[in-house]
């Protein structure tokens, strides 16, 4: 058996660790992008001088040849799904029987006039920070288009080097179509205060040519100003990589179609990570998740699928995290931007305005539903045991302490959320547990 | 960088240029009373030919020229009295009394180049000192003060694209340090005068390491490692590193060319102790100085962190108090001096005849130093690092481990994450551990029995040995003049046996563990890149595994710059074997997702 993987990010090579580890295919992961795989979230500490790009990659080189997995450097171009075989830029031609398809996302372009103009990029691939390097010396200003989480971390690369910043962002806050309000605002003043020009409400008019096809300034959509600038960022979300794919018969929509044992419409051809579409998305859940943990997830099913173990696709409890600039930001279980009706929001936050605790739970039966954390730690598998054990408001306050995963000798702010929440209620709840690993293992261990 | 940073650099580096050339900036007169020499027979002959020569009350422009003469005067003193003897054998005098031995023209030089002093730094030592030490602190100030006027946060900006701190390519890399382990035995065979017999076992061994790793642990001699790059090396940290290296010879090595550097420091020794600076006394206060101005940097890095506030606080105290301060003023009344934070076998001379007879004739105190240091290493070890791990010594009290945590702390991405480097690690600090045991057990055997030497090897051979590589090339050479180029914890990862000692009992029988959350870890590699141990630290976190290595200091770095929240340093009971064998991340497999 000859399973052959395209793409070489988080997706697919921990669908090639899994396979290995349940069978003893022949295994083959194939990549343009580079040989070894790299952290593709790490991709701005290259940038930022924090890391080496040997440093990203998660296992060294001999690795590969120990577990025998064929790493190949090569672009595909032609799937001929019939005879079972790829084609390569080069005219070599692969044989598998079994493909997965793990192809990643490209960065959005929304039909901007000078979109494709020099110094113009996403932050996506090696090949856009290379990109970014080849303007950065002698660079003036940069402008980014976009406010997600890339657009922050693209203004946080040009900010570490010096590099005057302007973000565009449609929205009247930060990120809020994810974050609620306060966090929103929270991460809005953040960035303003490390001295990234933030505007709001702003979208981007069009490109500016200095003659030569290079970028050399924007025009903001709103007002007609124009801001000078020699690189321009476009973060504005990314799309499953398929382009190549479209015409082809195998189902897409926005991404390559699958069921939710991660099978295409063509047999024996996997779709997983960014580029995989959920035909039936699990309640709560949208059909495109593209981020590294269900990209990890969705390998390891794909893997017991093919090897001949049905297993339905399931991530459990969403949960996410990143960093705001010096903010980490974590979150577990339901958080939307704005409260359905049916939930109840309890919000803490430090004097500092930079750390803030939110609870989501459920009016009527006053089950907990989501954990925000801004600047403090939670442990994973707590809030993960309270959702799944529809563990009650009261409960959890109490025990809050069983969470916490912030470094020793860090201040605790259970108590003032506690506090908070004894004020709003008129009840009187006081702290039951410490932080200790000892009692974080007990309160685990007692199956629900 | 803002101005007043700018003036902090460009001062510092003044100091720096000034206290690099004060070696050569003094002049030197030999009199009458500056003449270090106490044997009668010895002084009678030196002085009668350093006379005929003209040299007495000559004033030299330099330390070499000054060490030229006298040592001429003294290799002509040594040969007149060597022929005196065998012509006519003076009655009633030993003839070790009467000729002068090679060690004893070493001393008789560097005692009286100390005292010979007769230029412009001996006579303004405070302005030296002032110029070199106060200036360079002063700019340090100036340059790590306004760090506090900067947000909070993880600050590793620019660290990979600065000469400084970016590290050697592996071939550089390996060049320097193959020419510093075979400079270091070729001269270990001239400080052994002549004896082959410890460079070569010492060349012996090593060989029998690299064997071990390539082919009893079957690594690939051609395998790529992964902590190498093709396309970096930073020069001015080779130059730094080259600089180290220097100082660290000249410290231990040629005490007699750098006596400028002690006349400065002088004063200070003046006012703790009351006696005169020795290099060690010049070596202790610059640690000391170092350790303080980069523990303010340390903490301005990480002031968002607690842990490593306290953590810092800690070691700039123990380093401060314990370490140099306490052994000056016990000197001052006349007790042993005495580290109370340094423990057997990072402190290989504890068991040493003379350690033992001098703590023995210093009454009450001296026992109980005696005790303190035997209790600290047999139960204050094992108990306290089952409670807490290696951590409460290496990165909280250790002075070896203060220096690292502070000065170090820019080159602590450059140590090797490779399971290759693991591999060495583990032979070699191990092997040290059990050249410290058998050395210290021979030592006590000689000093119980009176028997000199087992199967052949004298005691005070290997001691001296043991002295020469470890305790002197080893630490203190490779140790910290490796720092910009194979990191901070060089000494501490592969040659501390104390924190081999503390390793087993982390390892084997502790609390202490790094746990991970869950399936927060996206791989990015901060944790492991960060690590001064060289512990690829992602491994585990990506797979959900608790950290449990027994050469873990616990600094707690990587949980500092884990941009995700992923690990965290923890005490608690319970098996460390079983804890780290589970897998936290999210699985998926046939009837359920699970975490745990």
């Amino acid at each position: 058996m000859h399973t052959v993987i395209i793409g070489n990010g988080i997706s697919g090579i921990s669908s090639a660790r899994w396979l290995r580890k349940l069978s003893d295919n022949k295994i083959t992961v194939i990549s343009s992008e580079s040989k070894y795989f790299y952290s593709r979230t790490a991709l701005m500490y290259i940038y930022m001088g924090h890391m080496r790009e040997v440093d990203t990659q998660p296992y060294e080189p001999w690795f590969w040849e120990k577990n025998r997995i064929d790493l190949l450097q090569e672009h595909i171009t032609k799937i001929d799904f019939n005879k079972k075989t790829l084609q390569t830029k080069n005219g070599k031609e692969i044989q598998y029987d079994q493909l997965v398809l793990a192809l990643g996302s490209k960065p959005n372009k929304f039909g901007w006039p000078g979109q494709d103009l020099n110094g113009v990029g996403g932050l996506y691939h090696i090949q856009d920070l290379e990109n970014m390097e080849k303007y950065s010396p002698n660079l003036k200003k940069a402008v980014i288009t976009g406010g997600g989480l890339i657009g922050l971390e693209m203004a946080e690369m040009f900010h570490s080097r010096n590099i005057p910043v302007t973000m565009l962002v449609r929205e009247p806050s930060y990120w809020n179509n994810a974050l609620p309000n306060e966090e929103s605002a929270m991460i809005s003043r953040h960035i303003t205060h490390h001295g990234i020009d933030l505007r709001l409400n702003t979208n981007l008019g069009e490109i500016v040519d200095d003659g030569n096809g290079t970028a050399c300034g924007v025009i903001v959509k709103e007002t007609g100003e124009k801001i000078d600038c020699g690189y321009v960022g476009l973060t504005a979300g990314v799309s499953p990589n398929i382009g190549w794919l479209k015409d082809g018969p195998i189902e897409t929509n926005r991404g390559i179609l699958v069921d939710e044992n991660l099978q295409t419409n063509i047999q024996d051809v996997y779709a997983i990570g960014d580029c995989a579409e959920m035909r039936n998305p699990l309640p709560g859940r949208r059909p495109i998740e593209a981020i590294w943990y269900t990209g990890r997830m969705m390998g390891e099913t794909v893997a017991y699928n093919i090897t001949g173990k049905k297993v339905s696709y399931d991530p459990g409890i969403w949960f996410n995290s990143a960093k705001f600039l010096d903010i980490e930001y974590q979150v577990y279980g339901e958080m939307p931007p704005q409260p359905a009706e049916h939930h109840q929001n309890l919000y803490w936050e430090h004097d500092d305005g930079e750390k803030s605790i939110r609870i989501v739970y459920d009016k009527n039966s006053e089950v907990v539903l989501g954990f925000n954390l801004m600047g403090i730690r939670f442990r994973h598998e707590v809030c993960d045991k309270w959702i799944k054990d529809k563990t009650k408001i009261d409960q959890v306050l109490q025990d809050l302490s069983l969470a916490n995963f912030d470094p020793e000798f860090y201040e605790q702010y259970e108590g003032m959320l506690l506090k908070k929440y004894n004020d709003q209620t008129g009840k009187n709840l006081t702290l039951q547990k410490k932080r200790k690993l000892d009692q974080v293992l007990k309160f685990l261990k007692v199956r629900s | 960088m803002n101005i007043i940073q700018k003036i902090g650099i460009l001062l510092f580096l003044v100091a720096f240029l000034i206290f690099t050339l004060m070696p050569g900036l003094n002049k030197f007169t030999l009199t009458e009373d500056t003449l270090k020499i106490s044997n009668e027979h010895h002084r009678t002959e030196v002085l009668k030919l350093a006379k005929e020569k003209g040299i007495i009350g000559k004033e030299q422009g330099s330390n070499i020229a000054f060490i030229k003469d006298l040592k001429s005067v003294l290799l002509t003193a040594q040969n007149n009295l060597n022929e005196q003897f065998s012509s006519s054998p003076p009655a009633g005098v030993g003839e070790w009394d009467f000729k002068m031995a090679d060690w004893q023209i070493k001393n008789y030089v560097r005692d009286s180049i100390t005292e010979s002093g007769s230029g412009w730094v001996t006579k303004n030592p405070m302005q030296g000192f002032l110029l070199t030490f106060g200036l360079g602190i002063l700019g340090g100030l100036l340059f790590i003060i306004p760090k506090f006027a900067q947000p909070a946060g993880i600050k590793n900006d620019g660290i990979y694209h600065s000469s400084l701190t970016k590290g050697l390519q592996f071939g550089p890399k390996m060049f320097m340090l193959l020419s510093t382990i075979i400079g270091v035995l070729i001269y270990g065979y001239k400080y052994n005068n002549g004896n082959l017999f410890w460079p070569l076992l010492t060349g012996i061994i090593a060989l029998i390491i690299v064997g071990l790793v390539f082919l009893y642990e079957k690594e690939k001699l051609f395998n790529p490692p992964r902590s190498a790059s093709v396309v970096l090396t930073g020069w001015l940290g080779m130059l730094f590193g080259i600089y180290l290296v220097g100082f660290y010879i000249l410290l231990y090595w040629a005490p007699h060319l750098i006596t400028n550097w002690m006349t400065i420091v002088s004063p200070v020794s003046e006012f703790l102790s009351g006696n005169k600076a020795s290099q060690w006394f010049l070596y202790g206060l610059m640690y000391t100085i170092i350790v303080l101005v980069m523990g303010i940097r340390m903490i301005s890095k990480y002031r968002h962190n607690k842990y490593q506030m306290v953590r810092t606080a800690s070691v700039m105290f123990f380093q401060t108090a314990i370490a140099f301060t306490l052994p000056e003023i016990l000197v001052r009344l006349n007790y042993p001096y005495y580290d109370f934070k340094n423990i057997w076998p990072l402190n290989y001379s504890f068991f040493f005849d003379y350690n033992i007879n001098n703590l023995l004739a210093s009454g009450n105190l001296g026992i109980f130093m005696l005790v303190w240091g035997i209790v600290l290493m047999l139960i204050g070890v094992p108990v306290i690092t089952y409670f807490y791990g290696k951590r409460w010594y290496c990165s909280w009290v250790c002075g070896c481990g203060g220096l690292a945590e502070t000065l170090g702390d820019p080159y602590r991405q450059l140590s090797d994450k490779s399971l290759r480097a693991w591999k060495f690690e583990r032979w070699i600090i191990h092997g040290v551990l059990v050249a410290a045991v058998v050395m210290t057990v021979m030592v006590l055997f000689h000093y119980f029995t009176g028997s000199a030497s087992i199967l052949g090897i004298s005691s005070d051979s290997l001691r001296g040995w043991y002295g020469f590589l470890i305790g002197s090339a080893f630490a203190g050479v490779v140790g910290t003049g490796f720092y910009p180029l194979m990191g901070n914890r060089t000494w501490c990862r592969f040659g501390c046996p104390l924190a081999a000692y503390l390793g087993l009992v982390q390892r084997f029988k502790s609390r202490f563990r790094i746990t991970t959350n869950g399936g927060q870890c996206i791989s990015c590699g901060n944790c492991s890149t960060y690590c001064e141990m060289g512990i690829d630290v992602r491994a585990y976190a990506q797979k959900g595994q608790d950290i449990v290595r027994s050469s873990c200091v616990g600094c707690g770095v990587c949980s500092a710059v884990c941009p995700r929240g992923v690990l965290r340093l923890e005490n608690a009971s319970g098996d460390i074997n079983t804890r780290a064998d589970e897998m936290r991340t999210i699985h998926i497999s046939e009837d359920q997702v699970g975490i745990l």
